[in-house]
């Protein structure tokens, strides 16, 4: 079986920043309770240009160009993402045309906030059995679109934006780039977060959701990081789906992660970009210089479904 | 199997309280109300309560813990929960 590789990530935060002001004033809210509740400062807002397949195509780009692929020569380009503006068509193949990627197959992800984890699985299993050499795998998201905007639970939760990795083939010895995935789902639960209605509204039992992922993650992180081969100490970094640093906390505690695992925090920045969180999260900790190349980062995405999926990756 | 006595609970969620949220021993007594005397919002209340179904191997859904506003309402669900 082939080995595989994260070559190179890629992120696109839209220009436009928004803090907790007119939120706060539009729910009643305050900035101090805000923070204290999620630890979210700041959101990205995409403009109207900013649609999720630009976004992807911007993301994926940069991806392509840290990893030195050329676009002719990607075979698999994947989207995950929850917030196209209708169910059909999907986003991928436009995205793969903007880029030129001419030879690609293109197919989106659904998988809420566990997108890109579930998708990079798929990616390195596509290059494992031969059907592909290099994905492009990008998560984008509008999310702003869909938030109810006067729900006073969830108006401040949410984010834009876009991230990518490319995944290739790679020849040698060495650890896998991308390790076995753990997933796992909650579908008796699936009434917990959705987007419906007309118009299209998210909805989120919050307490519930923080229930569930606090209780039922740890073991997923812990499994992905012995299918591994690694210990939980032996993790350079930590990049949960960016839903709330109350979350975060929470799981760093339980997995009892000393001060030498690197933690993303970007929800602080970036809100929760659902699928996007965990690209963004990582190529944040990779422009820092908080990681370096070949570093093991747990990767652990979750959310609507209910569903997860963590794998350990090796920084590109 | 003893059942255990409102005492032995209170005693419990104490030391749950100062583990989770860090609240002195000396301020969980059943009058204390949750979010105004202890400061614990409700992620926080859905940790303590995680907890205390680990400690006393009971059940406690999510659409009870609207009703637990005092440590005297926890203590008084947690102690009827408890299997004989």
């Amino acid at each position: 079986m082939r080995r595989v590789a994260l070559t190179g990530v890629g992120a696109h935060r839209p220009a436009h920043r928004e803090d907790n002001t007119a939120i706060c004033e539009r729910i009643g809210s305050t900035d101090e309770w805000i923070r204290e509740r999620s630890g979210i400062v700041t959101r990205g807002v995409a403009a109207p240009d900013e649609t999720v397949v630009e976004m992807a195509a911007s993301a994926g780009g940069k991806a392509l160009a840290a990893a030195g692929v050329a676009p002719g020569d990607v075979d698999l380009v994947l989207l995950a993402t929850c917030s196209m503006p209708g169910p059909l068509p999907g986003g991928s193949p436009a995205v793969a045309a903007r880029l030129g990627a001419t030879s690609a197959g293109a197919s989106d992800i659904g998988a809420g906030c566990a997108g890109f984890t579930y998708a990079l699985a798929l990616a390195a299993d596509s290059i494992r059995a031969g059907s592909s050499r290099t994905v492009l795998v990008t998560a984008s998201e509008r999310l702003l679109d869909m938030v109810d905007h006067d729900d006073r639970g969830t108006a401040f939760l949410f984010g834009d934006g876009a991230g990518a990795a490319v995944v290739q083939a790679v020849e040698g010895d060495g650890p896998d780039g991308v390790g076995p995935v753990v997933w796992l789902h909650d579908g008796a639960q699936a009434g917990l977060l959705a987007i419906r209605g007309t118009p299209l509204r998210l909805a989120m039992e919050g307490r519930a959701i923080y229930r569930w992922a606090t209780t039922a993650l740890p073991s997923v992180a812990r499994k992905a990081c012995e299918r591994a081969g690694l210990e939980v100490s032996d993790l350079a970094a930590f990049v949960p789906h960016q839903a709330n640093l109350r979350i975060t906390e929470s799981l760093v505690k339980s997995l009892k992660l000393s001060d030498a695992v690197v933690v993303a925090r970007d929800v602080v920045d970036s809100g929760n970009t659902s699928a996007a969180s965990v690209p963004l999260a990582l190529a944040r900790l990779v422009e820092l210089g908080e990681v370096s190349t070949g570093d093991p980062v747990l990767l652990l995405g979750f959310g609507a479904g209910l569903t997860a999926a963590g794998q350990v990756v090796r920084c590109p | 199997m003893t059942t255990a006595t409102s005492q032995d609970v209170l005693a419990g969620l104490a030391e749950i309280l100062d583990e989770v949220a860090g609240t002195p021993v000396d301020k969980v007594v059943p009058g204390a109300a949750f979010g105004d005397d202890l400061e614990i919002d409700s992620l926080t209340m859905v940790e303590v309560v995680v907890a205390c179904e680990e400690r006393f191997n009971v059940r406690i859904p999510d659409e009870a813990l609207e009703a637990l506003r005092t440590v005297g309402d926890a203590v008084a669900l947690i102690t009827a929960s408890v299997p004989a």
